[in-house]
């Protein structure tokens, strides 16, 4: 567990001494604050009946944010060790190859989070400045939150897996970008309204994140939604491990 | 556990596509030796250090270290091997003590441990003026010592470094080696370069690989007297051509003579021995009943590029 820490400890270390760390902060600061202004001029508009959590994630601001910022997140984690051979020198110590993937991961994790904060910020500004606390339900900004971190650690797991398949950053964050771009084009299928013909387009219909995100946003918790993510995650994850392992195939 | 060698190597063969890079290497290293790997470029100096460092699987043959399995035991391997990959990598962005802390944590170390490990380290290596500089900033030396500590950190059996002193000065190469040498008390030591002379200095015993193979292995004196390299004496006398080569022709101890004019009077005398004389007392007694003025003598000291030439020769032949 310590050594798992420690891990942890140098990938968010890396992170904050390099300059990629603070551009993806300071693009989200910049992003959420046009969203705030944004927010605040369609409150004007009069009263809406959603919950400004829901507002935000129409808005598209959530995916112009995640889908650049996540690739840009997890790709040094493996290329940049193996560009720089400092790979070689962490495989040759003790530690396990799920070690290693599980720590990357949370690192990426924990940044992401920490790169969100400032949306805390905007929601709190934004029932300071309508005086209308309903706006801003405890219940659906915390399920906001858990949504953000789900499809968050779905993204940063193909990015662990990208940055494990090769030793160039830009090859790297590209291939996470082609993924992460790809699965949110199939969730822009029509919605609800009109359900999946046949199982292809049902299945498309489950992996639906805008589905998933609306309703994490209005405070509902689906345990559907909930098993999609974990078991997702969990299967990029272990596919990583497995390209780690693959060097010692023969 | 005196009769368990550190490394033991069987018929380790490991191919890459389209080349082998070790070809049925067999060789083992008793505890306390220091063992220099010697051999050129694409040699499979690398390859089996890897190998050895389990980190790369071997295509077949078996490897152990002190007794464990490359392949199936490599925790085991793992926490007895202080290795420092080629061309030293380390995190730039780090400072030194805080590098070499994270690197005992990794292997293990606890707390308190890694603490004083660390500080152990920092002193063995000098690393004392430099512990909270970035290593980024540092000159190449102090990187190098960096990468050696972190190899010492938690106190492995055997040391695997890949070329310590390429790329250093003079200078550092020196205080590297020097370093490398108080290692032997508490450790084995299996090093890889391509300089013949460090070889001499610094390891107790030699293994030659030449395209994935060991072509030679034993002490460095031993090498170079059983190859008969240490033959051919330059000397360079004042003397008339003729008479040079009408003394020197008749010895029974010369097997071929050349001589050059240099520079004013001098000649450049180049004999070569039979059966491995030492001729330079020969040539001196010769100069001295003469009268001759002397003002080199010399014996070749052959360069690795030499053996390799003799070594792969003989091999061919062979075939």
């Amino acid at each position: 567990m310590s050594v798992f820490l420690t891990l942890v400890r140098r990938e968010l270390g890396g992170t904050f001494k390099s300059l990629t760390g603070y551009i993806v902060i300071a693009v989200v600061l910049l992003l959420a604050g046009i969203c705030l202004v944004d927010m605040i001029t369609k409150l004007n508009g009069g009263v809406t009946e959603a919950p400004v959590t829901q507002m935000f994630y129409q808005s598209y601001f959530f995916w112009i944010i995640l889908l650049p910022i996540t690739p840009v997140i997890t790709m040094r984690s493996f290329a940049a060790e193996k560009a720089t051979g400092t790979y070689e020198a962490l495989m040759t110590t003790p530690v396990g190859d799920w070690q290693v993937v599980l720590a990357k991961f949370a690192g990426a994790l924990v940044f992401y989070l920490l790169a969100w904060l400032p949306l805390l910020g905007v929601l709190f500004v934004l029932r300071q400045v309508t005086h209308q606390p309903e706006y801003l339900e405890p219940r659906a900004t915390a399920g906001a939150f858990l949504g953000l971190t789900l499809i968050g650690s779905l993204y940063l797991s193909m990015g662990c897996l990208a940055s494990a398949l090769t030793r160039s950053q830009i090859i790297a964050a590209v291939l996470s970008f082609l993924m992460g771009v790809a699965l949110w084009v199939i969730s822009l299928r029509p919605n609800a309204a009109d359900p999946g013909q046949g199982p292809l387009g049902r299945a498309f219909d489950h992996m639906s994140l805008m589905r998933h995100m609306d309703d994490f946003a209005r405070g509902v918790i689906d345990s559907r939604h909930l098993v999609f993510y974990v078991t997702s995650t969990v299967f990029f994850l272990f596919l990583t491990t497995r390209v780690v392992e693959s060097r010692r195939w023969q | 556990m005196e009769s368990v060698p550190m490394i033991e190597v069987r018929d380790l063969t490991k191919r890459y596509p389209g080349r082998t890079a070790v070809d049925g290497l067999t060789f083992s290293v008793a505890p306390g030796e220091i063992v220099g790997f010697l051999g050129p470029n694409g040699a499979g100096k690398s390859t089996t250090m890897r190998i050895l460092a389990s980190y790369l699987p071997a295509t077949s043959g078996t490897a152990r270290v002190a007794g464990f399995d490359v392949f199936h035991q490599t925790d085991e391997v793992r926490r007895r091997i202080g290795y420092m990959p080629e061309h030293n990598p380390l995190h730039l962005d780090m400072r030194v003590r805080e590098y070499l802390k994270f690197r005992a944590r990794l292997k293990g170390l606890g707390w308190r441990r890694s603490r004083e490990r660390v500080d152990t380290v920092i002193e063995q290596c000098s690393l004392r003026d430099v512990e909270r500089r970035i290593i980024g900033q540092l000159s190449k030396g102090y990187r190098q010592r960096v990468g050696l500590a972190d190899a010492l950190v938690h106190e492995p059996d055997l040391i695997i470094l890949d070329e310590p002193t390429i790329g250093l000065d003079p200078h550092q190469i020196r205080a590297v080696r020097a370093l490398i040498k108080s290692l032997a008390e508490n450790h084995t030591v299996l090093l890889s370069t391509h300089i013949l002379s460090e070889v001499e200095m610094v390891c107790t015993r030699v293994l030659i690989l030449n395209q994935g193979r060991i072509i030679a292995a034993d002490t460095a004196h031993n090498l170079e007297r059983h190859l008969q390299l240490d033959g051919q004496v330059i000397a360079e006398i004042a003397a008339p051509a003729n008479d040079l080569r009408e003394t020197f022709r008749d010895l029974p101890e010369i097997e071929r003579l050349d001589i050059e004019p240099i520079d004013g009077a001098f000649m450049r005398v180049a004999l070569t021995p039979k059966n491995g004389h030492d001729l330079r007392p020969i040539v001196f007694e010769q100069v001295r009943t003469r009268g001759w003025t002397l003002r080199e003598l010399t014996r070749d000291r052959h360069s690795l590029e030499d053996i390799f030439v003799h070594l792969t020769k003989g091999r061919k032949e062979d075939q």
